[in-house]
């Protein structure tokens, strides 16, 4: 039973966490244990692998042995300009290097650590919007069993310029990560912090991670997952977004690995002029699972939202995207946007798209749509007319056609980063 | 050295046949325009020497400097030194003008050599200034919402940096003011010279007045039915096609 689970993670809370969020830990475990698993009944698991989140044979992570740990530590570069990193394993801070200081007032901690020090911003923030996309359950497993993350405090008129990497690392056979990230971005404040998610070795893992970003008011935040896990791991992913008046939230996500992934992404527009742009690009091949569940929130009068999800499969592999628009009454002015588009390079691969709006408000703009297309034969003639092999020509198209994506993104090191990684895990057809 | 086209005969793949019997021969050095009514077949025969899968050759010959290019895939043929300029360039979303490039010329080189990137940008930027190109033009997306104009100059632009040894203009003049007509002219002309040999199809004889040819055919059904040097295209300029048609259908009358 996923009991042991628990227990572990506990044992191990105990020690690292004050009072008060034992007490959520102890609480979110038994809410973990009276939550059903997910059902067929459930609108939010249409589609779904049920299978893939039966969790019963991952226990917590242990520590890595020094040596190891040393070695991952410089092979965590990321965005190369970006030196100012928080490295994990196993949930365990590896190393924190930083070669200049960040300016007075921003905190960039590992979370265990900023519960100690920066205990009521924590408290204030921490895990506090319920979780609605279907991961009630695992939001809870997450709670219970969290050991550590990152923490990012942006105090008001603060820009940083250089952006912030974080990276989880997960190694070993049935080993459970729970990552964390937790950013606060105060009013008039600017930020870009990427998440880098990797395996270590080739065996079967678990990662549950949440994050979540409060976005002040007149504030920027681009915030990057990339999910580079092996062949074999589980991922489990929830993310909120809170973005305050006047203020933009970038979330991109580049999804490459792991065998499942459920992602949910939820952006509350809680002030006027609030926008958010939600992105991903998926590469889904052999038969891995792409599970995308997004809601894009209307709170407040004049917001906007723009998500723009691709995914390109190949082989077997599958790909759900469910997303909602929801205007609130009171969020008249919205401007909302929705686009999923599949390229399907195999016959086998499944794309399934469920976009969908929710209107409770007047003077609205929103639009919604999905497709589903194949390399286009001419663009694939034009470029070898030009002499480029077919191979290359439809990684070439492919990676066109997910770089649109990146593209949204500014350009700098950030986005190279993001496209050197993206073309390094396609293939030719 | 020359590009051979013996009586070729061809046909919309399951369809319509399209070439008849067509003979052209476009030796380096030399510059060749085919004329010819809507419908005639110049687009296709463009298409089936760059080997578009949409049309199969149901008999003859195509002979790069003596050898077949027949059974090779279009890339293999444009590695073998055929540039085809595309009348309507296709846009890639999301794969730079620079990238889509620099992947054409790795294309043409050995296993594990690698393009530098210093002299391929010098040499990018040196065409691209003779193009009246901007700069910013290497990140935008391949044609991607480019003018009409702006996509023939990348036609130009990239035929120029690939260096083929036989190109064919597919209606390049189409959709260009007298302006782009003539920078695109100049860098067609840029290239003439003993190691290049080109096939310039097109409607209207105005292109010929910058591109000056040193024969002129008229395909008419799917063959050459006249070659002439450049005053044939001023004939037709003045005549129209109908008159050749009429000359040909009366032998065949009697």
């Amino acid at each position: 039973m996923s009991n042991a689970l628990l227990e572990n993670a506990q044992s191990f809370g105990s020690k690292a966490f004050p009072g008060w969020f034992h007490e959520q830990q102890r609480a979110a475990a038994d809410q973990y244990e009276s939550l059903p698993q997910p059902s067929r009944r459930d609108e939010s698991w249409r589609f779904a692998n049920l299978q893939a989140v039966d969790l019963q044979d991952f226990a917590p992570a242990r520590p890595l042995a020094a040596d190891a740990a040393a070695e991952l530590t410089g092979r965590s570069i990321g965005v190369s300009s970006a030196d100012t990193r928080l490295i994990f394993a196993n949930d365990e801070l590896l190393a924190r290097p930083a070669t200049a200081a960040l300016p007075e007032g921003v905190l960039f901690l590992p979370l265990a650590e900023a519960m100690e020090k920066h205990g009521d911003l924590v408290k204030e923030h921490f895990m506090r919007e319920d979780t609605v996309l279907g991961s009630r359950k695992f939001a809870a497993l997450h709670r219970s069993s969290l050991r550590n993350g990152s923490f990012l405090y942006v105090p008001k008129g603060v820009k940083l310029e250089a952006p912030l990497q974080a990276f989880h690392w997960l190694a070993g056979s049935g080993q459970a990560i729970f990552p964390h990230t937790l950013l606060i971005a105060e009013e008039n404040s600017a930020v870009t912090l990427v998440d880098w998610f990797q395996s270590v070795d080739d065996s079967k893992g678990l990662s549950c991670g949440v994050n979540d970003l409060w976005i002040g008011k007149n504030a920027t935040v681009r915030y990057v997952t990339v999910q580079d896990w092996n062949r074999q791991v589980t991922s489990i992913q929830s993310n909120t977004t809170q973005v305050a008046e006047g203020a933009l939230a970038t979330n991109l996500a580049l999804h490459l690995g792991g065998k499942y992934s459920r992602s949910e992404s939820v952006s509350h527009l809680n002030g006027p002029g609030a926008r958010s742009e939600m992105l991903a690009a998926t590469v889904a091949d052999d038969a891995q699972e792409f599970d995308q569940r997004t809601l894009q929130n209307h709170r407040a009068p004049n917001t906007g939202s723009d998500l723009l999800y691709k995914n390109a499969l190949y082989d077997t592999a599958k790909t759900i995207f469910a997303g909602l628009i929801r205007v609130e009454p009171a969020a008249h002015g919205t401007d909302a946007y929705q686009k999923v588009r599949n390229l399907v390079l195999s016959d086998e691969a499944e794309a399934n798209s469920m976009p969908g709006l929710e209107i409770l408000a007047d003077q609205v703009k929103c639009s919604h749509g999905a497709t589903t297309g194949e390399i286009n034969a001419e663009e694939l003639f034009y470029m070898q007319a030009r002499g480029i092999r077919a191979q290359d020509a439809y990684r070439l198209i492919t990676f066109g056609f997910l770089n649109e994506v990146l593209e949204r993104f500014p350009s700098g090191d950030v986005r190279d980063s993001l496209q050197a990684s993206l073309l390094g895990r396609l293939r030719g057809h | 050295m020359s590009l051979i086209i013996r009586d070729l005969h061809a046909r919309v793949v399951g369809g319509q046949q399209i070439l008849r019997g067509l003979n052209l021969e476009i030796e380096k050095g030399r510059v060749h325009a085919v004329m010819g009514p809507n419908g005639s077949g110049k687009s296709t025969l463009s298409k089936i020497i760059a080997g578009h899968p949409d049309y199969e050759v149901i008999s003859g010959e195509i002979l790069l400097d003596g050898t077949s290019i027949l059974g090779l895939e279009p890339d293999a043929r444009a590695r073998a030194g055929v540039f085809l300029a595309f009348q309507y360039p296709m846009e890639i979303p999301g794969v730079s003008n620079a990238n889509f490039i620099r992947a054409a010329l790795s294309a043409r080189l050995a296993e594990g050599e690698e393009l530098e990137a210093t002299e391929y940008y010098a040499d990018l930027y040196e065409k691209m200034d003779s193009l009246e190109i901007p700069r910013g033009f290497t990140a935008r997306s391949v044609n991607e919402g480019f003018s009409g104009g702006e996509k023939k100059r990348n036609e130009v632009l990239q035929m120029a940096m690939l260096k083929p040894s036989y190109a064919i203009l597919d209606e390049t003049d189409s959709g260009l003011d007298i302006d782009a007509l003539k920078i695109v002219s100049a860098g067609v002309n840029a290239l003439r010279g003993p190691g290049f040999g080109a096939l310039v199809i097109t409607h209207y004889q105005r292109l010929l007045d910058y591109i000056n040819p040193d024969v002129v055919h008229v395909l008419v059904d799917g063959r050459i039915v006249r070659s002439g040097g450049p005053e044939l295209a001023l004939e037709l300029e003045a005549k129209g096609y109908d008159w050749l048609r009429e000359e040909l259908a009366e032998p065949a009358a009697v």
